[in-house]
């Protein structure tokens, strides 16, 4: 669901054909037949936007079948590895008695530093809290950051633990979070998901039972999702309802099993852990924020550490983070440099940024390998680029956001006088992928190498280069300056110079090794003294590491296990841990300790991946030789646990980090050690998935009162150039889906300037079914308009079954489809259908709504 | 699990780094003389780099063939447990990336309000670029907020890019940034 | 001397995606259709349509549905035959076209003189001219590569193994497996061209299809232009001749495309 895998992924879409080919069963759930749905056992349509109604159907199916509730596996699996028996608090409110609200709901106001949140609502989440006993006592948090208390920190951090959350593992407990869910989904019935849907019932029981027969002790269901997924005002949302249908199920932690994110471009997780994102630092530390406690280190500290999981070793990550960033300059007594550290405003994302610049509060902009003027509402994205001072583009090509200002539709169609356009634009050509060195981290978190093979023509230069180059006139700038601002840039570390004897690819190249040695960090007292795992970073300022979770891909100064190339042998059930390296650790399945039952032996012969083997002979602790008692984890992977922890080891009462939770609790990332069915904290818009409408929708909420997710965001509300249809507005009659093609990739620009990939997919189209064409007078290959209240664009028309009309709330609705690959530059050309999508979206992560919103087609 | 011909086949082919042609051996036929004239192998004698296909995120491995520095050929990496020597049409297509007359290769800079580029000088650009960033960091430097928060930022200027591109650019990237104060910093990851 | 070696094409996991037609490209340096640039061709998602000179495979879409969502959609990578018996190595005056030690039938460039009889020779419109070459073209199965151990470009790309290559008796095995396989499971699948006493003695590229031939754009009944020929029949008049036949062929082909667009049906060609 929410993926077009055998298109949009089309190697790895190798692997389910393969299992296909072994028995196993393949279901597509999509507003479209695509090529995935041609391959897939079963392809069941279901309206764009109405994922979570299908996934809460599921639920509901999965609790109150026959098989769930004989076969103890799921109730053992939900009992101790889920928080299902954990008991919420008193004060909790669900949406089914809110009519579409959870308790908690505030109003939002917008700072007037930076108004750009956009957020409709706010959730104070206490009354989603763990209902808890009383705190042990101890130091106060207050008192400790008062007295500046650490390094080391662990004071503090023990200071945070709560106390100990209430449980009823009979499940009965009213107010127990299985009792809470099973309230929460009691209407997403089969009728309910047709209704909301337009998956026809029959077929939507057929997926319910298939992963039932599919899940258990002996078998595992995967789920893969991509931007259909994540494009929504409640994508995180969706992504989380299946999360919960996979924990239901026992499908998380073990070989097969799973919620896969596949990402669309080659460094996409790798620009996420090494963040060239707003809203969060190194390894996913959240960015330090003047609209969160984080008025020093320690409040940022007492803010961010969860005690009692693996992030109760927070302060040794940011620790270690601020010694990468300020080197030497960070001591104990400035506080590692936390005060030179920028902190956010607020939301300052892709849209929000936008927003400000049309606005004129963005001045000048750097843009590299990415193409902006053919994205979210462009004819917006556009308008903001022109109010720029500046504006530099780097890029293989020359993109559609190089050539907006004389070639975009505005210029062409005198809108806009390419002399009244004041901005300064600069265009700097880059090299391709075989032209220099580095790692890219793939969607299963895994870095690969890739080395230099020739060299790139003309001025083309890395784009490492760019900003190394830049920092280096920037420091001779700011050199000398006794302004406090300036102390922060001053004290940067910038070593990225290749060392001596490495020859520069190109002059005043960087060291690619160099950055990543950086990256994965080492002692900070002697650089060449490498880190091997994240397991050695200190909170003192000892250890020195950019990103914690890369820690170990660079375990020795000259040894880059990015770079390994040595697959597992043909037979060998393994996970292939000598070819590159995912983080963390190499480990390849995140919380593989549920791959073994309570007692730590494989669920099944068959599911065999991680378990506990109790005659294992450990040799003595390397730091107090003092001896280990017998047993560890083993298995094909690297267990993702305490490696000598034994399933019977029980918290430590005054332990923090995993010393706090017991050889039972494999979620070792979560607070209490298990998978969130119900999520008490970290999501802006609510603990439990509830379908709402999306922003545009021609229907009325079916299942509440509430349309819309109440804390979504509009950015530059009532703006011109973000206009917003209404429910069921008659001028936008149509659902559309954006999405790509195998031919073509993204924004265009790496496809639509390769003669072989053009050929392929010459044209913008719009995918229409037969109905809506008769009904229009439109025949295939016509010209048509297609309009949504930002814009119009032309297309030609695709006139097909694989998409076409669906009987939502008894009215027939019909759905479009179109890719968004296209832009006025490049060998196959075409409008750019982004000018058709708004600036709303989600309130946890601020992505746009492309996947579902509405429009009119009409022939030209 | 059988190795099939076909695997073989994608093994063999790999060889190992060096020359593009690994080996021969183990076909199970005698490569008799041949009977006819076949264009000459394009990469007879060429070296082989290992590299990562720049497109989606699956992360295939490719091998590029270059003869004197020049790509003859790429074609993906048999050994990888990803990809297994199979590619995408863009994956197959990553020579043309390279090898096209369609590259931009030049520096070009917009002056306010002109209405075409100018092909300038690679280091007069970069001067260029420094000096408008400090500009506007000098201009628009907040210390600390009405309310009195120590903010240490510019919301003024925006870096938009990196998902397409390494993980060290992307540290790099972050951390000019971020050292400068400028924290509206963004990728594909949001879109 | 080694085995006979071809390609089996199972159509059942084409997923579409075109890399054998690029990959194919890639390695045998072939230009795309007027640089890249094109239109729209309105069939599905196919855009380049045929087999020619420039293009050695394609990728073929069939939509059968009867309502929204009620159907399937099938895919075909199409590619040469390397007939046993080959029609266009037996008309060709030049003797450019030569069967290799792999059973496989290569156009050598250099020996051709642009004469178009092969073009018209195969019933299966494979051939065409390269205008960058001025030379009848086709795909090779790889020749270079296969001499050297390499595995044809387009079947070592192809992320879901729809094109297998292989040696062919190895291919048929693998082959009847297959249909066995998806007959147990209520699909209706057959081999074409995997009969060594079938059309042409066999086709050294064969498929597993799961409709008639000609949905898949196929003659039912492939036939050697030449069959018909005298064999003491002077060179001009065979020419001639051939040119006759092929002109039929081409008229059945095209008429067989017109029946696969509209959906099927068994004409018997």
């Amino acid at each position: 669901m929410g993926s077009n895998m055998a298109e949009c992924h089309p190697v790895a879409f190798r692997w389910p054909m393969k299992a296909k080919l072994n028995g196993a069963k393949l279901v597509h759930v999509d507003p479209r037949f695509t090529r995935t749905s041609a391959m897939a056992d079963l392809h069941v349509q279901i309206r764009a936007g109405s994922d979570i109604a299908f996934l809460g159907g599921l639920i509901h199916y999965v609790i109150n079948s026959k098989r769930w509730n004989s076969d103890p596996f799921f109730r053992e699996f939900a009992v101790n590895y889920t928080n299902a028996a954990t008991i919420i608090g008193d004060d909790f409110k669900d949406t089914e008695e809110l009519d579409g609200v959870f308790s908690g709901m505030v109003k939002f106001t917008e700072p007037t530093f930076w108004p750009y949140n956009g957020l409709e609502g706010r959730y104070d989440n206490a009354s989603w809290a763990y209902k808890r006993g009383p705190k042990a006592p101890g130091p106060v948090t207050k008192d400790l950051i008062a007295k500046r208390a650490g390094p080391p920190f662990d004071d503090l951090v023990r200071s945070l633990k709560p106390g100990p959350a209430e449980k009823d593992p009979t499940l009965q407990n009213p107010h127990c979070v299985f009792q809470i869910l099973k309230r929460h989904f009691a209407r997403y019935t089969p009728e309910m998901v047709e209704r909301v849907c337009g998956s026809p019932k029959d077929k939507f029981i057929k997926v319910a039972e298939m992963l039932l027969e599919n899940s258990g002790r002996d078998r595992t269901s995967a789920f893969a999702y991509a931007v259909a997924w994540t494009q929504h005002t409640y994508g995180v949302q969706m992504i989380s309802c299946c999360a919960l249908l996979q924990l239901l199920l026992g499908n998380i932690g073990r070989p097969g099993a799973g919620v896969m994110a596949l990402r669309g471009h080659a460094a996409i997780q790798g620009s996420t852990d090494v963040p060239t994102l707003y809203h969060s630092i190194h390894g996913y530390m959240n960015a330090p924020s003047a609209l969160r406690p984080h008025e020093t280190l320690r409040d940022y500290m007492a803010a961010e550490t969860s005690p009692t999981s693996y992030y109760g070793n927070t302060p040794k990550f940011l620790v270690s983070y601020l010694k990468s960033m300020y080197g030497a300059a960070a001591t104990a007594e400035n506080d590692f440099g936390y005060d030179w550290h920028p902190k956010i405003l607020g939301d300052h994302s892709h849209i929000a940024s936008f927003a400000a610049m049309a606005d004129g509060k963005v001045k000048g902009m750097c843009c590299v390998g990415q193409n902006p003027a053919t994205s979210l509402n462009g004819g917006a994205t556009r308008l903001a680029m022109r109010q720029l001072d500046w504006l530099v583009v780097k890029d293989n090509w020359l993109t559609e956001t190089a050539t907006h200002w004389y070639l975009g539709p505005e210029a062409k169609n005198g809108e806009v006088k390419v002399e009244d356009i004041k901005t300064e634009i600069f265009f700097f050509p880059s090299t391709q992928i075989a032209e220099y060195d580095g790692s890219f981290t793939n969607t299963q978190r895994m870095l690969q190498w890739h080395s230099f093979a020739a060299k790139a023509p003309g001025d083309c230069r890395t784009d490492s280069w760019f900003y190394h180059n830049l920092a280096k006139r920037l420091k001779k700038a700011y050199a000398g300056s006794k302004l406090a601002r300036d102390q922060g840039w001053n004290n940067l570390s910038w070593d990225f110079d290749p060392d001596a004897g490495e020859e520069p690819l190109y002059p005043g190249e960087i060291s690619a090794r160099k950055v990543l040695r950086e990256i994965n960090g080492y002692q900070t007292a002697d650089p060449k003294q490498h880190l091997k795992g994240f397991a050695e970073l200190k909170d003192d300022g000892s250890t020195t590491c950019a990103s914690w979770i890369y820690c170990g891909c660079y375990p020795a100064w000259d040894q880059n296990l990015t770079a390994r190339r040595e697959p597992d042998p043909p037979g060998v059930p393994g996970a292939h841990l000598k070819w590159g390296w995912a983080w963390p650790a190499n480990r390849r399945v995140m919380y593989n300790r549920a791959s073994a039952d309570l007692k730590g032996n494989p669920w099944s012969e068959r599911k065999r991946w991680v378990w506990w083997d109790p005659t294992f002979v450990n040799p003595p602790d390397p730091k107090t030789k003092k001896p280990v008692p017998k047993g560890k984890w083993v298995g094909y992977d690297v267990p993702d646990f305490g490696a000598t922890k034994a399933p019977d080891a029980q918290p430590k009462p005054d332990g923090i980090g995993l010393d706090a939770l017991s050889g039972t609790q494999p979620f070792i990332m979560r607070a209490d050690g298990r998978g969130w069915l119900f999520v008490p904290a970290g999501l802006v818009d609510g603990p439990l998935p509830t379908h709402y409408e999306p922003h545009e929708s021609p229907i009325q909420n079916p299942l509440y009162k509430q349309q819309t997710s109440p804390v979504h965001k509009v950015w530059a509300p009532g703006k011109p150039y973000n206009k917003l249809a209404a429910v069921g507005d008659p001028k936008f009659p149509y659902v559309i889906s954006t999405y790509r093609l195998t031919e073509h990739y993204l924004a265009g620009a790496m496809s639509r300037w390769l003669p072989w990939l053009a050929e392929l997919q010459p044209e913008l189209f719009i995918e229409l079914g037969h109905d809506l064409a008769k009904e229009k007078g439109i025949q295939n290959l016509d010209w048509v308009v297609v309009s949504s209240p930002r814009g119009h664009i032309r297309a030609k028309a695709l006139v097909t079954h694989r998409i076409g009309v669906m009987h939502i709330a008894g009215k027939p609705i019909h759905h479009v489809g179109m890719p968004w690959h296209w832009g006025w530059m490049g060998l196959s050309t075409g409008d750019v259908v982004n000018d058709l999508t708004s600036w709303v979206g989600d309130p946890n992560v601020s992505i746009h709504e492309g996947k579902a919103f509405v429009c009119n087609v009409e022939k030209a | 699990m059988q190795v099939s011909r076909r695997d073989f086949l994608r093994l063999t082919a790999s060889g190992g780094a060096g020359t593009a042609i690994g080996g021969l051996v183990g076909l199970g036929v005698t490569l008799a003389p041949a009977t006819a004239r076949a264009q000459e192998l394009r990469i007879k004698d060429a070296k082989t780099t290992p590299s990562i296909c720049p497109f989606c995120s699956v992360g295939c491995a490719t091998l590029i063939h270059t003869v004197d520095g020049k790509i003859v050929n790429i074609e993906g990496d048999p050994r990888s447990p990803h990809n297994e020597g199979t590619l995408c049409p863009k994956g197959a297509a990553i020579y043309q990336l390279h090898m096209n007359p369609n590259r931009a290769t030049k520096v070009l800079h917009r002056k306010p309000g002109a209405k075409d580029w100018d092909v300038v000088e690679l280091e007069w650009a970069m001067d260029r670029v420094a000096e408008l960033i400090k500009k506007t960091r000098d201009e628009t430097f907040i210390e600390k907020l009405p309310n009195g928060k120590l903010v240490n930022m510019t919301p003024a200027m925006f870096a938009l890019g990196g998902a397409t591109l390494d993980n060290e650019f992307n540290h790099v990237c972050q951390k000019f940034w971020r050292g400068l104060g400028v924290v509206a910093i963004e990728n594909q990851a949001r879109i | 001397m080694p085995e006979p070696m071809g390609f089996f094409t199972d159509t059942t996991v084409c997923i579409g995606c075109k890399a054998c037609e690029v990959a194919c490209k890639e390695w045998n340096q072939l230009p795309a259709e007027n640089g890249g640039v094109g239109e729209l061709s309105g069939d599905s998602y196919d855009n380049t349509r045929k087999l020619d000179g420039i293009h050695w495979r394609h990728v073929r879409f069939i939509e059968q549905f009867k309502a929204p969502y009620d159907g399937r959609w099938l895919m075909m990578s199409d590619v040469c035959k390397h007939c046993v018996q080959a029609g266009c190595l037996e008309v060709c005056p030049t003797g450019a076209i030569i069967r290799t030690e792999f059973d496989t039938v290569v156009i050598q460039s250099d020996v051709c003189n642009g004469c178009r009889a092969c073009i018209a020779a195969c019933p299966f419109g494979v051939i065409d001219v390269n205008p960058v070459s001025g030379t009848a073209q086709k795909c090779t199965l790889c020749y270079d590569r296969l001499k050297v151990g390499l595995e044809p470009a387009c079947s070592k790309a192809c992320p879901t193994d729809s094109i297998q290559f292989g040696s062919i008796a190895e291919l048929r095995t693998r082959a009847r497996k297959r249909v066995d396989q998806l007959t147990a499971q209520g699909v209706k699948a057959d081999l074409y061209g995997a009969d060594p006493d079938g059309a042409l003695g066999g086709l050294n590229s064969f498929y597993l299809l799961v409709d008639e031939p000609e949905v898949y754009g196929l003659p039912r009944h492939p036939q050697l232009p030449s069959r018909n020929l005298s064999k003491s029949a002077t060179f001009s008049a065979a020419s001639a001749a051939v040119l006759g036949v092929l002109a039929l062929v081409g008229l059945r082909k095209r008429r067989m495309d017109e029946q696969s667009r509209g959906g099927g049906g068994a004409g018997n060609v």
